[in-house]
């Protein structure tokens, strides 16, 4: 449990209240003992690390070249999003933000859904409706996004006193920035946790910027972790570049939720190396020397180094995959592209479980000028 | 059949409800052990335990963010906003995600939450404990509204809106809660949504209304028959959205005239629509323009209130001004 000393919003990395596994050369940090995850899940923890970068890569370039109309990427977040995501269950709920495409991914969520809800085409799962990055895939126990910042802190925590009510043994997992922690949702989803005990891992991916507005701006705490205090629970600061941290972290509070022990909040501290989207120019207000030293601490070298120390992965392994994921992406972005847009019929779907008289009225008069 | 008033009916339909389905719960302000400040919900934390009946932290936005997420869990979330006035700071979950969820979802996730709420001033609340946000709401895809204005409309209506799929929001008439009594089934039953009631037959002229002001319209409309001798129908809405144009249209086809009877601020109000869909749907039909009896673009006061609600007095002036136009 972290303890408030009283100064200002602090986000120094190597902060020694911070939880650490790997140092940023793959070595273990000095202390800390080879944790006893077994080699499948060590790799599948880089494995998805990589998708993801090479997702966001190509589709940032899909924005670029017209085809997309916007991306959100998480470059630089992957250890934070993937290793909670694989620490839970598969069959507990993940509540995102929009910048976990990873934790959709370790879900299962294909990338050709994942694509074609990029295009908004006729196959997207939520038909056209929403901007690029707002799927959602409720067979995968992933909630629906919306783009107005922290609302998904209260749901989540009424997810989890939801399952409690019903005796239901799974948890959440909410994702949220560093920004969503001045909304007053962070406040009311914090506290009707901590009241209810509801089984909920809160993640705040601190990617140290809201768009332009850095970490001091947001807070004069001396970390986002440290709040929960305030709501009865126990906070968590770990090196959100290193997955294994993440995932040890994680699993303990997922833990302490399925044995009725309820919520924690973990700052995963990390950093957002790309723009906020690609509506975005970081240039405008940071330096690029700062993203220069975060990129030094990349989380995928940081594993793809200690898997490699541990013979668990090799280069050779590593160029196949990349070789093997591109052409995933490349045909899984071609096969979407086809695809057209959804019938018309489908801006009156899905308001209401029946379509009342009055779309339905709109519905006819759209279709007669259309037709 | 008994007699009830619409806090017994609201709690009876509550009960009767629950006893059906355990995946409806109560949550809110005071409405566990107290039973709600209107008492709404007594006796029903005793019945059904703490785990479907409980109190939540005081905070509005945290009640209904927390339904949706109850929500998306299987639950059948019945939450109470202790005053229509304080529902605000919940605005942004209800209408950018409780009534987006289905759509922007692709219709993989419902909403089937019944948000109940007293609105609605003449109980000496001042600004706070008074107004009619109706409007507000009425303007948003994926929420249907619903305000019953008697005991039997109550229960009926509140067990269809907690059995709807969709996001509910359902105000009820505080200012007569208790003096608003009928006779009402014991037994369970519904009142099908987005079906209004006509409430009197007429033909001179139609009164749209809904929720307490009904019963200053039926009162109006009696003197009116009775002194001026005029025959008034009366249209009781029940459901605002989606509303039962229909009716509406069928009675103002017979009759020509038109007043609508709001306690809301006029400018944007819930009269403004249904003028606009009566223009455009029966204008031929009208032998004079519609007229709206309606609060006034004003905050709520607290001294000068009797003059602030479309009372029987305002409302009798409307039925004058639009007969003999």
């Amino acid at each position: 449990m972290l303890r408030w000393r009283g100064g200002r919003y602090n986000p120094a990395f190597m902060s020694e209240e911070i939880y650490r596994i790997l140092k940023t050369n793959g070595r273990l940090e000095k202390g800390r003992k080879t944790p006893s995850i077994d080699d499948d899940r060590l790799r599948d923890m880089y494995r998805y690390m990589l998708i993801n970068r090479l997702v966001d890569e190509r589709m940032t370039k899909l924005q670029r070249q017209g085809r997309i109309g916007f991306y959100i990427g998480s470059v630089g977040e992957e250890a934070a999003v993937i290793g909670s995501a694989l620490a839970m269950r598969d069959d507990d709920w993940i509540v995102p933000c929009y910048r976990e495409l990873g934790a959709a991914l370790v879900r299962g969520f294909s990338l050709y859904k994942f694509c074609c809800q990029l295009f908004g085409n006729a196959e997207d799962p939520i038909k056209g409706r929403q901007m690029p990055n707002h799927y959602s895939a409720r067979d995968l126990k992933f909630t629906s996004i919306s783009s107005p910042v922290g609302t998904q802190i209260p749901h989540a925590a009424g997810l989890g006193m939801g399952l409690n009510i019903q005796d239901k043994k799974n948890a959440v997992l909410v994702f949220f920035g560093d920004g969503a922690t001045s909304q007053g949702d962070f406040h009311v989803g914090a506290n009707f946790a901590g009241v209810f005990k509801a089984p909920v891992v809160f993640l705040c991916r601190n990617n140290q910027w809201a768009i332009s507005v850095p970490g001091e701006r947001q807070t004069a705490s001396e970390s986002f972790a440290i709040k929960a205090e305030a709501y009865g629970f126990e906070g968590i600061r770990v090196d959100g570049n290193d997955v294994l941290a993440v995932y040890e972290t994680v699993r303990k509070a997922a833990e302490k939720a399925y044995a009725g022990d309820g919520p924690t909040l973990v700052e995963a501290v990390t950093y957002r190396q790309g723009a906020h989207s690609t509506s975005d120019d970081p240039r405008a207000y940071r330096d690029e020397e700062e993203v220069e030293r975060w990129k030094e601490r990349d989380p995928l070298n940081r594993m793809k180094s200690y898997l490699k120390h541990r013979d668990l992965w090799s280069d050779e392994e590593d160029d196949k995959l990349r070789d093997e994921t591109v052409k995933e992406i490349a045909q899984a972005v071609k096969k979407a592209e086809k695809v057209g847009p959804p019938d018309i019929e489908e801006i009156f779907n899905d308001v209401y479980a029946q379509r009342p008289w009055h779309l339905q009225e709109q519905y006819e008069q759209l279709r007669g000028l259309a037709e | 059949m008994p007699r009830m008033n619409i806090i017994q009916a609201v709690n009876d339909a509550l009960r009767i409800e629950m006893e059906r389905d355990e995946s409806i719960v109560v949550m809110g302000e005071d409405v566990g052990k107290f039973g709600g400040v209107f008492r709404a919900t007594q006796g029903l934390q005793e019945k059904f335990g703490e785990k479907r009946v409980f109190d939540t932290p005081l905070a509005e936005a945290g009640i209904i963010g927390a339904a949706i997420g109850m929500a998306q869990s299987g639950l059948r979330p019945v939450p109470e906003i202790q005053f229509a006035d304080f529902i605000f700071p919940a605005f942004d979950h209800i209408i950018n995600e409780a009534a987006k969820m289905r759509y922007r979802s692709g219709g993989q996730f419902a909403c089937p939450i019944t948000i109940r709420t007293p609105y609605g001033g003449g109980i000496r609340g001042g600004h706070y404990h008074s107004q009619s946000p109706e409007a507000y709401f009425c303007h948003t895809p994926g929420l249907k509204l619903v305000i019953p204005s008697d005991p039997y409309e109550a229960k009926g209506l509140l067990a269809s809106s907690i059995r709807d799929d969709d996001p509910v929001l359902f105000l009820e008439p505080k200012r007569v809660y208790r003096a608003a009594r009928a006779e009402v089934p014991e037994e369970e039953y519904t009142l099908e949504l987005g079906k209004a009631d006509v409430a009197n037959e007429g033909s001179d002229v139609t009164v749209i209304a809904y929720g307490a002001v009904l019963h200053d319209v039926l009162k109006a409309v009696e003197a009116a028959e009775d002194e001026d001798g005029m025959s008034c129908e009366v249209v009781n809405l029940r459901t605002l959205l989606p509303y039962d144009a229909e009716t509406v249209l069928e009675s103002v086809k017979k009759t020509g005239r038109v007043v609508i009877v709001h306690e809301a601020p006029r400018t944007c109000g819930y009269g403004a629509e249904l003028a606009a869909m009566i223009a455009e749907k029966a204008i031929l039909y009208l032998e004079a323009p519609i007229l709206r009896v309606t609060g006034f673009d004003t905050p709520f006061p607290y001294t000068l209130e009797e003059e602030y609600l479309p009372n029987e007095r305002r409302i009798r002036k409307g039925l004058r001004d639009t007969v003999s136009f």
